[in-house]
């Protein structure tokens, strides 16, 4: 079928290393060729020809959306020098052992990651060892890693069993938080700082054209303005400049009148089961960045948890909800952090500052839940739909993958559950997320209407790994533990375009998809 | 590519038991011999598989691990089905996640297969000093009910190869001695090496 070959033309070039990228649309300015990265980007109108149904509205996205390419310099070093800097932070069975060497790091000052470890010399060996494990996986797809034959696999001392950071394809959040190219490029490009400029422009109105705001975000908002495009995107801010100061500061006294208002009934009858359960979960969201190992940045997750949850008694607080805090918090965080987000103390910063991100992240992602409430509501409906509508879609466009599942006994709840339940954030890098939000933002339902189209491309886009698993057990795992580890804004350029190219072929066919 | 080795059995087992209790990590420890502290709250259902030989057959471990939180009780109900052996874990330095073990049990026995082997685990034994919940007490309560019992340690491996060892072994004596009507339990034995094996079955059920 047509779409077939294209869709095998798209996974057939979109890998190679200097094989023309299928790039939408042209580049304005056009690229400079001095400033492109290692393996070279094309535009060549005439693969969209090939690709499209209905040039006209095709040619139209693709005249008006690029690539993201969001660079900075200094964190691509710093990502080449230290790919890996996960932690080992005592989860939340140690807390008063936490606490005390918490307080302890404190009280130094350093920032270190490390010395939130408990001391183990070993852990530096094994953070060694474990690099040098990822390095063999880079790139590769593991099958079966779950099997391993103990009898046969490397000796280790006890005490090295309980410290072992898990050699399966885990994906490091920690690795490069902002959005950026996994794979480095050169310093802020023409077409990049072009971008960044047509941003503030749009942002320099005293009234912002939302519409074209979206338009641009669609392909990636530069790192610089994305904590105000997001608040302005998501609704919160509005786009009249004059009233921002009085809506914020008065949705911010709101949030913190919740606070006072119910935070103390925490420990109710009615409420302490909530708070118990989102008390253990916090510990568990991004273990491995340090950011959110700090007590300051736990407290905060707690409260915007627990209010949210006692204010939305139809689901409250559902697990993989504290995951959707996470790129909220950060962006807005990145506000006023010139390194790396993730070792940032933001107990360093001013109260009002602190206060101020955290009521916008709860205000933000308020408006992200109200849109995909019946995810979380009893028996979780609308996970379910769509689940169910991913697999008459993946039914539709790739009857290959959609008959291996059928024959080894795959159901699609089994692993897609997951990507509805926590936006593919757990199976993606943070960063990713991050890019993706951008285009979820601009368009219309993008969390629960985009979503599907998205995670139906990314279920192709493992096709030959999937197809060449021949058992229950080794698909599972694979599905369980997709390779994304180094993803960054190309692979979720590519991924969103394509996700683009499916709504716009079956957005008319109602069947498929049920609001 | 997948899975080439022979295997007489698969046994599909599932972790329950309340959040946090460390499902998650005793499925590590046994299928990757792994403990982590940096482990995420688990969502949906996790999987993860393991071979072991036992009394000369080759054993595949099928284990399933699924979030503790009341809300997924929906979903994850699907999940027990053609589970063989479950494994009902509590914590025993939090008295509350043994007190929810009876609900758990009342749920189990309305989703799974009635001849379900089931083994009731206390644990995070390494913390001994802050127990909350006996050993006796918790040993009486599993013989009254039938169920198998060990207190493990996901941290310190204590226990944990045991657990799974003793539970396959019942699952495998259940599934050879006939007291299961055919056809009820869907433990699929595949290759001809076992004495068992007698038909050809299709791939194994696996939900």
């Amino acid at each position: 079928m047509a779409t077939d070959n294209r869709i095998n033309f798209w996974r057939r070039n979109a890998k190679v290393p200097g094989s023309v990228q299928p790039v939408y649309g042209a580049q304005h300015p056009p690229l400079d060729p001095c400033l492109r990265r290692t393996y070279p980007k094309d535009t060549k109108p005439k693969f969209n020809s090939v690709k499209s149904k209905k040039p006209c509205s095709f040619h139209e996205f693709a005249s008006s959306t690029d690539d993201a390419w969001d660079i900075d310099e200094d964190e691509d070093e710093e990502f080449r020098r230290t790919p890996l800097p996960a932690s080992l932070a005592p989860s939340g069975q140690d807390s008063a052992q936490n606490q005390r060497l918490r307080r302890q790091t404190e009280e130094t000052g350093s920032e270190a990651p490390r010395a939130l470890r408990p001391p183990k010399t070993e852990a530096q060996n094994l953070q060694e060892a474990d690099d040098a494990e990822r390095e063999r996986v880079n790139g590769k797809v593991l099958k079966s890693s779950s099997e391993a034959d103990l009898k046969t696999s490397s000796v280790c001392s006890p005490l090295q069993k309980q410290q072992s950071l898990p050699v399966r394809p885990v994906i490091p959040l920690v690795a490069r938080i902002s959005d950026q190219n996994a794979s480095g490029a050169p310093p802020m490009a023409v077409r990049e700082k072009s971008r960044l400029d047509k941003f503030k422009q749009l942002l320099a109105s005293p009234n912002t054209d939302l519409e074209e705001l979206r338009k641009h975000s669609w392909s990636g908002v530069p790192r610089e303005v994305r904590p105000v495009t997001w608040r302005l995107l998501s609704g919160y801010l509005p786009a009249n400049m004059e009233r921002r100061e009085l809506v914020l500061s008065r949705k911010r006294e709101e949030y913190f009148g919740f606070i006072e208002q119910y935070y103390h009934s925490i420990t109710d009858e009615q409420h302490k089961d909530t708070y118990r359960q989102i008390h253990i979960d916090i510990p568990r969201t991004n273990p491995l960045i340090p950011l959110f190992q700090q007590p300051t940045v736990q407290e905060v997750f707690e409260r915007i948890l627990f209010i949210w949850a006692i204010r939305h008694p139809a689901s409250g607080y559902v697990q993989g909800i504290n995951d959707l805090v996470t790129p909220f918090f950060v962006v807005f965080l990145s506000e006023f952090v010139k390194e790396d987000v993730e070792n940032f103390e933001v107990a360093a910063l001013p109260l009002e500052t602190q206060r101020n991100i955290e009521a916008d992240s709860f205000w933000c992602m308020s408006k992200l839940l109200d849109g995909i409430q019946d995810n979380y509501t009893f028996a979780q409906p609308g996970i379910q739909n769509k689940v169910k509508a991913l697999e008459e879609l993946v039914g539709r466009i790739d009857v290959d993958i959609h008959s291996h599942f059928k024959k080894y006994e795959v159901e699609y709840l089994q692993f897609a559950f997951r990507w509805m339940n926590n936006l593919l954030m757990r199976e993606l890098p943070l960063r990713c997320t991050i890019r993706l939000w951008d285009t979820y933002q601009a368009e219309t339902d993008g969390f629960s209407h985009f979503h599907l189209y998205v995670c139906a491309a990314f279920l192709i886009e493992w096709r030959k790994e999937i197809l060449s698993m021949v058992d229950f057990q080794s698909l599972l795992i694979l599905l369980q533990n997709l390779p994304t580890i180094h993803w960054g804004n190309e692979e979720v350029g590519l991924l969103l375009a394509e996700a683009y190219r499916l709504k716009y072929m079956f957005a008319d066919a109602p069947s498929h998809y049920k609001r | 590519m997948g899975s080439d080795e022979a295997y007489n059995f698969v046994f599909k087992v599932v972790l329950i038991g309340e959040s946090g209790v460390g499902k998650s990590n005793l499925l590590s420890r046994f299928t990757k011999n792994e403990f982590s502290h940096d482990s995420r709250t688990t969502i949906g259902v996790e999987f993860s598989t393991r071979t072991v030989q036992l009394n000369g057959f080759i054993i595949k471990a099928q284990i399933w691990d699924t979030a503790g939180l009341e809300r997924y009780r929906a979903i994850t109900s699907a999940y027990y089905r053609g589970a063989v052996g479950a494994l009902l874990v509590y914590d025993i330095t939090k008295h509350l996640t043994y007190e929810s073990v009876e609900r758990w049990l009342k749920e189990l026995y309305v989703h799974a297969d009635p001849h379900i082997v089931v083994m009731l685990v206390g644990n995070k034994s390494d913390l001994d000093s802050d127990r909350s919940v006996p050993v006796e007490e918790a040993k009486d309560f599993a013989a009254k009910k039938g169920l198998l019992f060990l207190e493990t340690s996901a941290l310190q491996s204590t226990n944990v190869e045991a657990a799974f060892s003793i539970i396959l072994s019942e699952i495998h004596k259940k599934v050879s001695s006939k007291e299961v009507v055919r056809g009820s339990i869907s433990a699929v034995s595949l290759n001809s090496s076992g004495a068992e094996n007698t038909e050809k079955k299709p791939c194994c059920r696996n939900i």
